[in-house]
Formats: C-alpha cells, structure tokens, sequence
C-alpha cells in the first residue's frame, strides 16, 4: 500500500484527485486519551465529553456487525487517523471565523467540485455547508437563514453556540449503544451540520452539505442532526466525494432526524465517494452509515431519498419510527454497483402509531462484479392500529457476473396491518443498448434512458437541482460498465 | 436515396473461430421500390438486417453498403438512423422500465436533432404521437405500454411497425414483421406500411409468407440461401417458393 493518491486508469472517477493541504492530526489509532484531545481542541462543553467517553466505553465492548451480504478483512482501527483537520493559524478556535481563513486550496477544490462558497458564485437557492475531513469550512446564505429563523451551521458550531439543544436532542433518535459504527462515530465524530426549524416554518432554501474526504488516512465521522419543529418543513440534501487511493477509506457517520407534529422532513443523498479500483478492488470508502429519523409527532412526516452511486462498501438503512399517529415514512432509494462495489443497502419502517403509513421504493442497478443487497424491515407493533406499508424492490442486473439479492422482513403483530410487497429482476444487456441505438438514440443517450426509465419513481423524488446531476452520475457509471 | 449493397461480406465472432454468415451480397434498391428477401431458416436474413443496422456482434470481412451515396457502413448504429434507414427486427428486445411512448419521444427528437428540426417537448408530444399511432394503425394504448416489455411477440412487431413511422426514414428494411401475427394483424401492418410508402420511400420486406406480399406488392423478389442472393425475380417468384420451397438451391 502506497500514501499517495495513486492514478488509476481502468475508471475514470473525475472527484479523485487529491488537494495538498497540510492536515493537522492526532495520529493513528484511538484511545482515550486522544478522544479528550479532539474534545479538548474543539472547546466542548462536558456533556460532550461525556457522551464520547460513554460512547468509546461501549464501542471496545461491540463486535462489527456480520450479518450483512459483505465481504471485507477486518478494519484495522489502529491504522485510522480519527482526526483531520486543514492546517490554520492556530488559535485553537475549532471553525473559520470567515471564508478568509480557509486555505486556499480548500475553497479550490470545493469549486472544482462545483460547490463554488464564495459569494458571488455560491448556489442561489441552496445554502451549503462544506465539509472537508473533519472540519466545516463554510456555510452559506446565513443571514437568509438567520432572518427565517432557521439555524444550519456546523455541528462544531452548535456546539458552542446552541448547547442545550444539542444536549437535548444528540442521541435521542440513534442511542449510542445502537450498533458498532454508530457507537464509533458518537466516540470520535468531529463535525457534520445541525439544522433546526422553528415551528410553522417552512426552510425558505433548500439545505445541503457537502462532504469531502481529502485526508487519504483520514476517516470521516461526520454527525448530522436536524430537528424540525411543529407544522415546520426543510428539504435538506448531502453530497459525497473522496480522493482516488489504494487504500480503504472508513467513513462512520451518523445521521438523526427529529419531526414534530405536523412537521415534514426531506432528506436528500446522492452518495459518490470513491469506489475503488474497478479491477481489483484497491482502495475506495467502506461506508457504514447508521441514519434514523424519528416521526415523533402526529401526522408528521420523514422522507429518505438516496442515490449511493460510490464507495467500495456501502452499508446503510435509513428508516423512519413512525411514532406519532398518522404519520408517514418514506424511503426511495438507487443503488448503483459496478466494478467490485458491494451495497448492503434498505430501511427499516417501525410503526408504533395508527394508521402510520410507510413507503418503500428501492432501486439496484448491479454490474461487472458487484453485488447489491436490498435489506428491509416493515414492523408493526400491536398498537399500531391500521398501519399500511408498500413496499417495491427492483433490481437490474448488468452483464453476467453481478448479483443483486432482496431480503424484506416483515414483523407485524397485528393481523390487520396491510402490507404490500412487489418484487422484480431485470437484466440490461448489450443487446436492448443496440436497440436503443439502432432507434437513433446515442449511446449515452440509450444508457440514460434506461437508467432513467428504471430509476423514475426515485429520482423524481429528488429536489430538481440534483435531479439532472444523479441522472448524469447513474448514467455516466453505468455507460462505463455496459459500453 | 438508394441502399447499394456490393459484395457484402460479414461474419460473426473472430477470424479463428468465427463463422462467415454472408457471402458476397449484391442488391440495389432505389427509392419508392419495394424488394423481398425470402430464404430457408438460417439463410443469414436477419444478419443481413443486423449488419445494416450496425449490430456489432457481425464483422464485415469485404463489400460495403452505401446509403445516397454515402458509406452506410462507416456510421454508428444512431447516426444509420439519422441518415434515413430503419431496420425492424425480427425479435425486438424488451428494455425494462422504459415506457413507449417517451421513448418514441427521444428517438423522435435524436432524429429531427440530426436534422436540424425542432425537438418536441414532453407536454406537445402525447397528441403528435397519437396521430402516428392511427398512421401505424398500431393500438392505441401503445403509448404507456413498456418498451416490448409486456407485450407479445404480435404486439412488438407492430411496435416497430409505428417506431418506423415515428422515426420517418427513407429506407426500410422489416425482417419478418409478419411472423407471429394473425391475418388481421398481418393486414393491419400491411396498410401501415402502404400508408407510409412514398415515391421517395423504399422498403426491404424480409418474410416467409406470400400473404404479406400479397399486400404489399414487391417491385423484385430475392432468394437468400447461405449468405448469398443466389435468385432473383419478379413477383411471381415468391409464389413459386411458397409452392415449391428451397429444395433446389440444397436448402
Ligand atoms: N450472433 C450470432 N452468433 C452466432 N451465430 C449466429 C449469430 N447470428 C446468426 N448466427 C448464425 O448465422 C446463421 C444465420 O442466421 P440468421 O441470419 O438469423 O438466419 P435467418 O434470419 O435467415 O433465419 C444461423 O446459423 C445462425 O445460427
Ligand atoms: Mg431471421
């Protein structure tokens, strides 16, 4: 295994390249001492220590999880950097005080990643929090924000900032004994964004954060927490990218969604880290994300739309605890596998109210050699009176050697719960390409058309600004693996 | 616009292992014309069909093909279609999660794109397409069914049958359009493809059966038997292949 980025040439992956900062770390491995540290430097208050300690307690006493359709060595944690942050002037101040401070090189890759920060080029109708490694470089269109009521910073900055609501709300949805990597990330994790709503308001911007592993040794273990209050409604979408390296990037996050009544949350994800080397399998993110929204409040509303076109190991449920009467539970999801990519991917509905409703669209599009696993839990408790799910799995299989599977568990304790389930496999071969084509579509065109005519149901889920780049990200991987 | 056809020669699969399929094919077909191929199970018909189309599966080891004048061969399957020719196959693919209707739509669009012809826009396109689905003759729900995924194998071929006149070519090569269909089928597709022809259109009717040719009256009518046109006639030639089969040419 090299350090530096190494060029790969079998795929082009055009979010590989590296930045050089100077990155100020605690060094490898994890210990107590350096979970003090990170709490240290970050200024936090005790609960915050507290809770990591409890965390990193609980984390040494777990095992990984093996019950997932993956197949990886074992992660060596003493290897890790769990901190990573760009060089600055130190001060000891854990985020930028203005966009001045950031290196330059920092604000560069953003733009090249097409999230220009300054504000001139910024997006006009999205505020963006820009996460590089650990650390929140910038939010954008604060004072819009600010005038809306709405808060969106860092989570460093909340910290500091909003303390009682993030004691309040920080593990209230995902506790920290929930699993391995969940317990993990409330040990180490560093920044991520915080969203609250105040209530009867609707978000006047749609929220975004942008995550970017630079640190080739670095994990990420960002924390998101949004909590939208009474009769209150955000849309809020993340974005992934990391450096080509021939080494295993581990990116723990962990992300908790709080509705109260009436309150509707959208939460967006078009996931595209780095996936390895398409051969043989080299390098990419292990990406083993915990992400749970919880439907607190009557009629309240929680919908999960994910695009997970990256990474070499995804392993992600988000699901919804459809608490409150009347409240609803979505998830739509593409999973796009190609190269040795391997997706462990669904949701889990949990219905305690009545006439809780849920929804469940999932997408696998599996080529070359990869496998995609669609993994799904519908449960019903006894109280919830009237509980409807519906649940639709579909999978696409490209070329001969990948393999997609569907495991949906169902676990009502009501006889009248109704529970609906459709299933189907496709296969996409060069043959239906060469129709297209010979109906005068373009090869790329054809592929999009079919990455489109497949994925509709979830893509159109997606706020109209990110629809048209998914479409492009589906389309361009997957010409690579059929063209 | 004329489809030359010299001396093709096309095979499947590499040189060491591969299997020549056409042997030296010569046709001329000028515009307004219409030419049938008849031949035994295996002749090499449809390959014919796929080597026009670009299927690259097939190499073309001699010959060529030009389409008015121009080197048919040396384009991609797409831009074949964008310079006039169509090919309706013999087994249309199902492509899954495509709906008809808005595919006809991009292929439409491709097509008047190359063209230099406006595109039409999602929200103008539902009543256009109606209109060539009566041209086609083909059922009107049509437009929301999936693309051939769901249909029979009747229903496909009338499928190609309206993407042909959605796509407007010049020249039209149908490889067994009229294999699996019933007679009112077979006439159905018979009047939609007489209501497409023009004196600037022509069309290849590939076909085992004379009621088709009984509606749609060839100009000349070929014998393909392993990989070469080995007789070629007026219409009255496919009457006698129906009558007397290919025995003589050892098919
Ligand atoms: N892609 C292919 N791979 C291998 N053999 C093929 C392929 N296409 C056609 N052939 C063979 O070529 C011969 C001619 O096939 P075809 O052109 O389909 O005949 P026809 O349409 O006249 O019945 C057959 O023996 C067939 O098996
Ligand atoms: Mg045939």
């Amino acid at each position: 295994m090299t350090d530096a980025p190494s060029e790969f040439s079998a795929q082009d992956y055009k979010y590989g390249f590296s930045t050089a900062v100077e990155a100020e770390t605690f060094g490898a491995g994890l210990d107590e001492a350096k979970i003090r540290r990170i709490s240290r430097s970050r200024g936090e208050p005790q609960f915050l220590l507290d809770f990591r300690l409890k965390a990193y307690a609980v984390w040494r006493g777990m095992q990984p999880p093996e019950w997932a359709s993956l197949h990886y060595p074992p992660i060596d944690y003493d290897g890790i950097q769990f901190f990573s942050q760009p060089k600055k002037s130190g001060d000891g101040t854990p985020a930028y005080a203005s966009l001045a401070d950031v290196p330059k090189e920092v604000l560069e890759t953003f733009e090249k990643l097409g999230i220009p920060l300054d504000e001139q080029k910024r997006l006009s109708n999205v505020a963006v929090d820009a996460v590089f490694d650990s650390v929140s470089i910038a939010t954008t269109h604060q004072q819009k924000l600010h005038d809306a009521g709405v808060i969106f910073c860092s989570f460093t900055e909340a910290v500091h900032s909003y303390p009682a609501l993030i004691e309040r709300w920080l593990g209230s949805v995902v506790p920290t004994a929930d699993n391995y990597f969940a317990a993990l990330n409330s040990a180490v994790f560093s920044d991520g964004s915080f969203v609250y709503i105040p209530p009867y308001t609707r978000c006047p911007l749609e929220l975004s954060t942008y995550f970017r592993i630079n640190n080739t040794e670095a994990g990420q273990f960002e924390r998101t927490l949004i909590v939208c209050d009474e009769g209150a409604q955000v849309s809020y979408l993340e974005g992934c990218t990391a450096p080509k390296t021939s080494k295993h990037q581990l990116h723990a996050a962990v992300v908790e969604l709080v509705a109260a009544q009436d309150a509707d949350i959208k939460y967006s994800t078009v996931q595209n880290w780095y996936a390895g080397d398409p051969e043989t399998g080299e390098g990419g993110v292990y990406n083993f994300v915990t992400k749970r929204g919880a439907c607190r409040g009557a009629r309240s509303r929680i919908s999960w739309t994910q695009v997970e076109a990256g990474s070499a190991i995804t392993w992600k449920y988000p699901s919804c605890i459809l608490q409150g009467d009347d409240s609803v539970g979505e998830f739509y999801s593409v999973a796009l596998t190609n190269g040795r990519m391997q997706a462990d991917t669904g949701t889990k509905m949990i219905h305690l109210g009545r006439n809780t409703r849920s929804r469940i669209i999932a997408k696998g599009i599996a080529a070359d050699r990869s496998q995609s696993t669609y993994r799904g839990l519908v449960q019903v408790a006894r109280k919830a009176e009237g509980a409807r799910n519906f649940t639709a799995c579909d999978s696409m299989l490209v070329g001969k050697r990948a393999e997609a599977r569907t495991y949906p568990y169902i676990d009502a304790q009501r006889d009248d719960a109704q529970i609906e389930h459709e299933a189907s496999t496709s296969r996409l071969s060069e043959d239906q390409l060469f129709y297209l084509q010979a109906r005068g579509l373009s090869e790329e065109d054809a592929v999009a058309a079919i990455v489109t005519g497949f994925c509709k149901d979830v893509l159109d889920e997606l706020p109209l600004e990110f629809a048209a780049e998914a479409r492009k990200l589906l389309t361009l991987k997957l010409e690579n693996s059929v063209g | 616009m004329t489809l030359a056809i010299t001396n093709l020669h096309a095979r499947v699969g590499d040189e060491a292992t591969g299997k020549a399929l056409l042997n030296g094919i010569d046709l001329v077909v000028k515009p307004g014309e219409v030419h049938a191929i008849m031949g035994p199970n295996g002749a090499g018909k449809s390959t014919l069909a796929k080597v026009l189309a670009g299927h690259d599966a097939y190499a073309v080891t001699a010959g060529g093909a030009t389409l008015g004048g121009a080197d048919l061969l040396a384009l991609e399957p797409h831009e074949r279609v964008h310079a006039g020719l169509f090919v309706g196959f013999q087994y249309p693919v199902e492509v899954p999660g495509v709906v008809n209707g808005e595919f006809l739509r991009l292929a439409y669009n491709a097509r008047a794109k190359a063209r230099n012809q406006p595109e039409v826009a999602a929200k103008d396109w539902a009543p256009k397409l109606a209109e060539y689905i009566r041209q086609a003759e083909a059922p009107e729900d049509f437009a929301g069914r999936g693309l051939n995924a769901g249909l029979s194998g009747g229903q496909r071929k009338r499928n190609e049958i309206l993407q042909m006149v959605v796509l407007d070519p010049l020249v039209a090569v149908l490889d067994e359009t009229d294999s699996g269909l019933d007679i009112d089928a077979i006439k159905a597709v018979a009047r939609g493809i007489n209501a497409w022809r023009r004196a600037d259109r022509s069309v290849v009717l590939i076909t085992h059966f004379q009621r088709l040719l009984d509606l749609v009256q060839p100009d000349r009518v070929h014998v393909l038997v392993g990989g070469r046109l080995v007789e070629s006639g007026g219409p009255e030639l496919s009457a006698r292949l129906e009558r007397e089969g290919y025995g003589r040419w050892g098919a």
